[in-house]
């Protein structure tokens, strides 16, 4: 069977220095150094996966929704042997939130899938700046796709039945799920290991393009996008509160024993049960 | 969609317009927010997720948190269990002992096991149906999923991971904190125009509620009709040794970072935590390290734990692992470096070699419980000792589910300011 899968990623800043616009609460990104988000390193692997487990004929898109810059993420995953890149931009995304995100990318994906149907929208788990995990299932909801987030295993897809299988990860312990086709997956760092990407498809990746994409080439509601598409507001941006240091004490000063039982001394004080802690 | 069989509350069909105007004339007079005429502004909602009749801890501490949200908004507190009948029925009676005074239920087959879409399809029915004003949900990986899936079905907003949630007294809207960019920085969100106001919550953020035995409350019964065959099934599933879910809800938390240096001297750490009635948990460093199951990793990408003492040993302290525990009680850090972060949120540090410092404190504790139960009525005492520890050893989460910590807060009035009041 073969199988086209849709990969979105998302450029995330790569330092922890991030900026606020005051004007507007939304995260200034210009300036600092960015990076692929890593969790869709893995979305990458297991979308190859599948083109090589399911034989000829199978496809890979790449989409992005971000700033310009934004190209240089899309190249590094053409890198790794996906067949076609489409950045999605405009001043009218700018300011999204997870659920705005989902109208632009939705709409975009429905675009692709006219031309080419889509079997699979693969993203990572979450992004590491906005660590949030909604535009995934989001993007399941919208396009009417099976929804299977935070896969941990990937079994395979079954051709014949048009299903996929996965395991997902659950606080209390993981299940398998089978998933009608289309589906829409997001996987965890422990789905798969990431490969290097090789050199001929370093090569051939150069002179691959990197479509561009404006509000002009979807199909959407203008009034669903960006910041004034957005029903939350950053209201207040602050640095965490901190705990207040406490005593530190140097074994190397005393004995470990010392400062062992003066440790106890001071847990038990504060109400620590030793008596039925045991 | 669920077809109302039941009781309905007369307050559903107020517009937003209606509302508006309510607010705007409440803040003029200056009333107090409690006092404001019942049913005018819509439900606190908590999602209870659940496997089989055992609610997930999250769910209860969300009730909690519920009910002084719903205080604050002269509202009410309502459960919503999306289940089989008995099922149902018994996570009802538990919602109300934990705060809820009404309970939404909805019963079908296709609801268990848990499966996104049709939970969304009778969770998104029910909000339209009763217009709650805040929706609620753990921030697990079925809640996280399931929240998705509903506020895009809703067309609204909703915010990861909140560590604190307030009413804002003025606009009574929903004011949701959470960390981002790895915790380096926390944001307040708010949806100002769109309704139901959604939020996910991360588990041990906080504390259980007190519970009330025999409360009863109002429930509202739905028949949801769903296709018996849904585009997803489970096909098996598999429960983690009971060991791994312990950290949730545990008294006593030992972690393990990278100066563990290697697998076998994470014994000591169990040692200790035997000891203390607690469990071994680990920091990112330990777990990459492939020295602790991913189960346990404490920290942004981890767990949260809230124990009445969290012992860091060998952790240097990074702030994706103070998210996941700087809100313990008491923290006790234990590094070579002088210089670790974890030092700066620590109530008590020792410096020193892990290695002698870790063995000088198991013997320690072993010391003064034999000493305790050598003191005065030690008969008596050791009996109901020996009972306690048993009944941990059986199932720390089970045995510490209900009951209060042994500790006492130390620093909690800094941290959790927002809720309680």
């Amino acid at each position: 069977m073969a199988i086209h899968s849709v990969i979105c990623v998302k450029q995330v800043p790569d330092t922890t220095q991030v900026r606020i616009d005051p004007d507007t609460g939304s995260l200034i990104r210009q300036g600092i150094p960015s990076v692929i988000n890593p969790f869709d390193l893995h979305a990458v692997e297991a979308a190859l996966k599948f083109r090589e487990e399911q034989g000829e004929g199978g496809s890979i898109t790449v989409i992005s929704m971000g700033p310009p810059q934004a190209e240089e993420t899309l190249r590094k995953v053409l890198g790794f042997g996906v067949d076609r890149a489409i950045l999605l931009t405009d001043r009218a995304f700018a300011g999204a939130d997870t659920l705005a995100t989902t109208h632009a990318l939705a709409a975009a994906i429905r675009k692709i899938a006219a031309a080419e149907p889509v079997d699979l929208v693969i993203c990572g788990k979450q992004s590491i700046d906005g660590d949030t995990g909604q535009v995934g299932p989001g993007l399941a909801h919208r396009l009417g796709m099976s929804q299977v987030t935070y896969i941990c295993g990937l079994v395979g897809i079954d051709p014949e039945a048009g299903v996929i299988r996965a395991w997902r990860q659950l606080e209390k312990g993981r299940e398998l799920l089978e998933a009608k086709l289309p589906a829409a997956l997001t996987i965890t760092e422990n789905c798969n290991r990431i490969r290097y990407a090789s050199l001929p498809d370093l090569i051939a990746a150069a002179d691959k393009p990197v479509e561009v994409w404006t509000v002009d080439d979807i199909e959407v509601d203008r009034t669903k996008l960006g910041l004034k598409g957005s029903p939350t507001r950053v209201n207040k941006i602050f640095a965490p509160p901190v705990r207040e240091r406490g005593e530190v004490l140097v074994a190397a000063e005393s004995s470990a024993a010392d400062a062992a039982a003066k440790v106890m001394d001071r847990l038990t004080e504060q109400g620590l049960e030793m008596g039925l802690a045991g | 969609m669920p077809d109302e069989t039941k009781k309905t509350r007369t307050s559903a069909g107020k517009n937003n317009a209606d509302k508006a105007s309510d607010r705007k004339a409440s803040a003029a007079k200056g009333r107090r927010l409690r006092q404001r005429p019942k049913g005018k502004i819509g439900e606190v909602w908590v999602v209870i997720e659940c496997e089989g009749e055992v609610a997930a801890r999250v769910s209860w501490e969300l009730l909690g948190v519920a009910r002084s949200l719903a205080a604050d908004l002269g509202s009410r507190p309502a459960a919503v269990i999306l289940g089989i009948e008995d099922q149902c029925q018994e996570l009802s009676r538990q919602s109300f002992e934990h705060g809820a005074t009404a309970a939404y239920v909805a019963d079908h087959p296709a609801l268990v096991p848990f499966i996104t879409e049709p939970h969304c399809q009778v969770l998104a029915a029910l909000a339209r149906k009763h217009s709650p004003e805040v929706i609620l949900l753990g921030a697990t990986t079925r809640g996280r999923d399931l929240a998705s899936a509903v506020a895009t079905e809703m067309e609204t907003g909703l915010t990861a991971d909140c560590t604190a949630l307030e009413i804002d007294p003025e606009s009574l809207l929903l004011r949701q904190t959470r960390p981002a960019f790895g915790g380096n920085i926390m944001a307040t969100i708010i949806t100002p125009g769109h309704r139901p106001q959604m939020a996910t919550v991360r588990p041990g953020v906080f504390p259980l509620p007190e519970t009330v035995a025999g409360a009863t409350g109002e429930v509202i019964v739905s028949k949801p009709r769903l296709a018996a065959q849904q585009p997803v099934r489970q096909l098996e599933f598999i429960t983690n040794p009971e060991e791994e879910v312990a950290l949730q809800g545990a008294n006593v938390v030992v972690s393990g970072g990278r100066g563990m240096r290697q697998l076998k001297n994470f014994d000591m750490l169990e040692e200790l935590a035997r000891e203390l009635g607690g469990v071994v948990g680990a920091s990112r460093g330990a777990v990459d390290a492939g020295w602790v199951s991913q189960r346990r990793q404490v920290g942004q990408t981890g767990q949260t734990v809230r124990p009445a003492l969290y012992i860091a040993v060998g952790i240097s302290g990074a702030i994706q692992h103070l998210a996941g525990m700087q809100h313990s009680d008491m923290i006790l850090a234990i590094n070579s470096d002088p210089t670790a972060p974890i030092f700066d949120i620590a109530d008590y540090g020792i410096v020193g070699d892990l290695f002698e410092v870790v063995p000088a404190l198991i013997a320690e504790v072993k010391k003064r419980k034999a000493a305790a139960a050598k003191g005065g009525g030690a008969a008596a005492k050791g009996g109901s000792e020996a009972a306690a520890s048993s009944e941990k050893a059986a199932g720390a989460e089970t045995a510490t589910a209900g009951s209060e910590k042994t500790a006492t807060a130390t620093k909690n009035g800094d941290s959790e300011t927002v809720t309680t009041s």
